[in-house]
């Protein structure tokens, strides 16, 4: 089992960092999520580890070695891409023998490697197959072949399941999740889907225009958002965050303020999650726009003072467009924000 | 059926007809010129048939089937400088950050962009001075220069349509980058280097004005015995030389388009 850690990592493509001052790390045997929108620079980052592309600036630490100028070949990582990266005009058991061919592995324990790997994905049929012979499912097993033959302690994942269709996703999470925790890698996994990310994760990485925002394990991130972005980011649907004086100003306003930090209200923004809010009799008055019910909860959605907001209630409500509501939520579900900052202040 | 179907159909067939003509007509003067052994005014066609001619062309001590082999030769030589030069060209156009790609990519066109004879006169010239001229090496090096702009910027497209991912994955397991481009990269594009060799084959092969400058009188190709065939009123020998002349082509025809791929044809030239 290998540790992986990066220190103030930087990588410029012209312009803008593409990764800003990264520094983050992974413990042995656990599965780190580098969580963002696209563009973010999540999947550059990846690339820095695994050597496809060269830092700027930073370190680079995988195993209690230092790899940041070493190329790919030497780092001991193994990589699936998100494309899948399987080369068309090998079959099966030659892409996934490839690394181990070049690396000149002896021909025995080659086979061997190959039949453990197949056994372990389901693939001992396929293996005289071409790739394009494959379902979009098991070109993705093919390509995890192609890493766990490799038997490096540290494994990266671009995206993997983003091709697949959403009930073999949900397959394929839990099938990598156990992979990863039966042969105790050290997995770096990029993704998009917050829901991937909180699902199969020990620690999230969420990053934003090429920093870290928050580094959190998937409770804590959920459960004390370091900023505005993290708290929109992760849950669905995703948090209301309004400034704190919009609330104020109308009627039954002040009673949010319970509990809040001490400063001007004009420097505040609230957020509450649609879940921690309740239909009451007194409370913020909104308007009811929509009402959509899901079987075991409704979300409405509301205007506040001509801001949406968002509620959940479990079951069924009773409520219509068009109606006016009052929403009330405990002090402690409350999360500040600073509103210039955008940080989280409590 | 209707009499303006009939109508019709009539302008269809005719249509064809006169197509199909403008297509065969020459081919079939050309067959008919091949076997004929007398022709003369004021006959529309031959006044008597045989193979004399054929079997001139094909003796193994004639004219035309040693032009042949030194055709082929050349032909042959010139895809192998071509290749030598287009596939580390091609690969780094398609893969390097070059500065001057555009001009690079223009300055292999050039050859083409200038009339051509005013060019091949200057090369002679120099080719003179170089002890070039009148050898197969000269005649060589005029094709490739010719032929470079098909290979070249086939190649970058055939190098550019191979997923980087690919490159990147074999990188990951472990290959050297001259094992990535020998186990991956070059059999990726394979299909579409072979294409642009067929296509410099067939332009060597075919090519009259570069050859006449740089190889006469030393070397002589086919396309040049069919020049002096027909200045000299040998129709016959003319015909039967264009017609093995068609047959490389005809093959290409039949190949092409299993080695050029259409996401490589989008490539050409970006």
């Amino acid at each position: 089992m290998a540790d992986v850690s990066l220190s103030g990592v930087m990588k410029g493509f012209g312009g803008a960092p593409a990764v800003d001052r990264v520094s983050f790390s992974a413990r042995p045997g656990s599965l780190v999520a580098l969580l963002g929108p696209s563009g973010c620079g999540k999947s550059t980052t990846l690339r820095l580890i695994a050597g496809l592309e060269t830092a700027d600036a930073g370190r680079i630490v995988i195993a209690s070695r230092e790899v940041t100028e070493l190329p790919p070949a030497k780092r001991g990582v193994s990589m699936v891409f998100q494309s899948y990266a399987l080369f068309p005009h090998l079959s099966v058991a030659e892409n996934i023998v490839f690394g181990l061919k070049v690396r000149n592995v002896p021909g025995s324990e080659r086979e061997a490697r190959l039949k453990r790997a197949a056994d372990v994905l389901g693939l001992q049929q396929l293996l005289d197959r071409k790739p394009s012979q494959l379902s979009g499912g098991q070109q993705q097993r093919v390509a995890l072949g192609r890493a766990i033959v490799a038997e490096t302690p540290v494994c990266l994942m671009d995206e993997p399941l983003s091709n697949l269709d959403a009930q073999l996703r949900v397959e394929m999470r839990r099938e990598i999740r156990a992979l990863q925790r039966r042969l105790g890698m050290t997995m770096l996994y990029v993704t998009h889907d917050q829901v991937e990310a909180m699902t199969m994760a020990d620690q999230v990485v969420l990053m934003r225009n090429g920093r870290v925002e928050q580094d959190a394990e998937p409770d804590a991130l959920y459960e004390r958002p370091a900023s505005i972005f993290a708290a929109r980011f992760v849950g669905t649907p995703p948090m209301n965050v309004l400034p704190a004086t919009l609330i104020i100003s109308g009627p039954g306003g002040t009673s949010i303020m319970t509990g809040a930090p001490a400063r001007d209200p004009a420097t505040l923004a609230v957020g509450v999650r649609p879940e921690a809010v309740r239909l009451g009799e007194a409370g913020v008055p909104a308007t009811v726009v929509a009402v959509e019910y899901l079987g075991a909860d409704t979300l409405i959605e509301t205007r506040v003072v001509g801001e949406p907001f968002v509620v959940r209630v479990s079951g069924r409500a009773a409520a219509t467009a068009g109606e006016t509501v009052h929403l009330a939520w405990d002090p402690a579900a409350v999360h500040w924000f600073d509103l210039s900052s955008e940080r989280r202040i409590n | 059926m209707t009499p303006r179907a009939v109508a019709a159909t009539a302008a269809k067939a005719v249509a064809l007809a006169l197509f199909a003509f403008a297509l065969f007509g020459p081919l079939a003067n050309l067959v008919l010129w091949s076997v004929a052994e007398r022709w003369y005014a004021p006959f529309k066609l031959p006044v008597s048939y045989g193979l004399r001619y054929w079997e001139i062309v094909f003796r193994p001590t004639g004219d035309a089937m040693s032009s042949l082999a030194t055709s082929v030769a050349i032909a042959g030589l010139t895809v192998l400088v071509a290749l030598l030069v287009s596939v580390p060209a091609g690969y780094a156009l398609a893969r390097l950050k070059l500065p001057a790609r555009t001009f690079i990519m223009i300055a292999f066109l050039l050859p083409q962009a200038f009339p051509s004879v005013a060019i091949y006169i200057n090369v002679a010239r120099i080719f003179y001075q170089l002890g070039l001229a009148g050898t197969v090496t000269g005649v060589v090096l005029v094709h490739a220069a010719h032929g470079l702009v098909y290979s070249v910027w086939i190649a970058a497209a055939a190098f550019a349509a191979v997923d980087r991912d690919l490159e990147l994955a074999a990188r990951n397991m472990g290959a050297s980058g001259l094992r990535t481009f020998a186990t991956i990269t070059l059999p990726l594009a394979a299909p579409g280097i072979m294409a642009s060799a067929i296509f410099v084959f067939l332009e060597s092969l075919d090519e009259f004005t570069g050859t006449f400058f740089v190889g006469v009188p030393q070397v002589t190709t086919l396309p040049l015995l069919l020049y002096s065939a027909s200045m000299g009123g040998n129709y016959q020998i003319a015909s039967i030389t264009a017609l093995i002349l068609l047959v490389p082509s005809v093959l290409f025809m039949m190949v092409i388009e299993r080695f050029l791929r259409a996401d490589v044809l989008s490539k050409v030239g970006q």
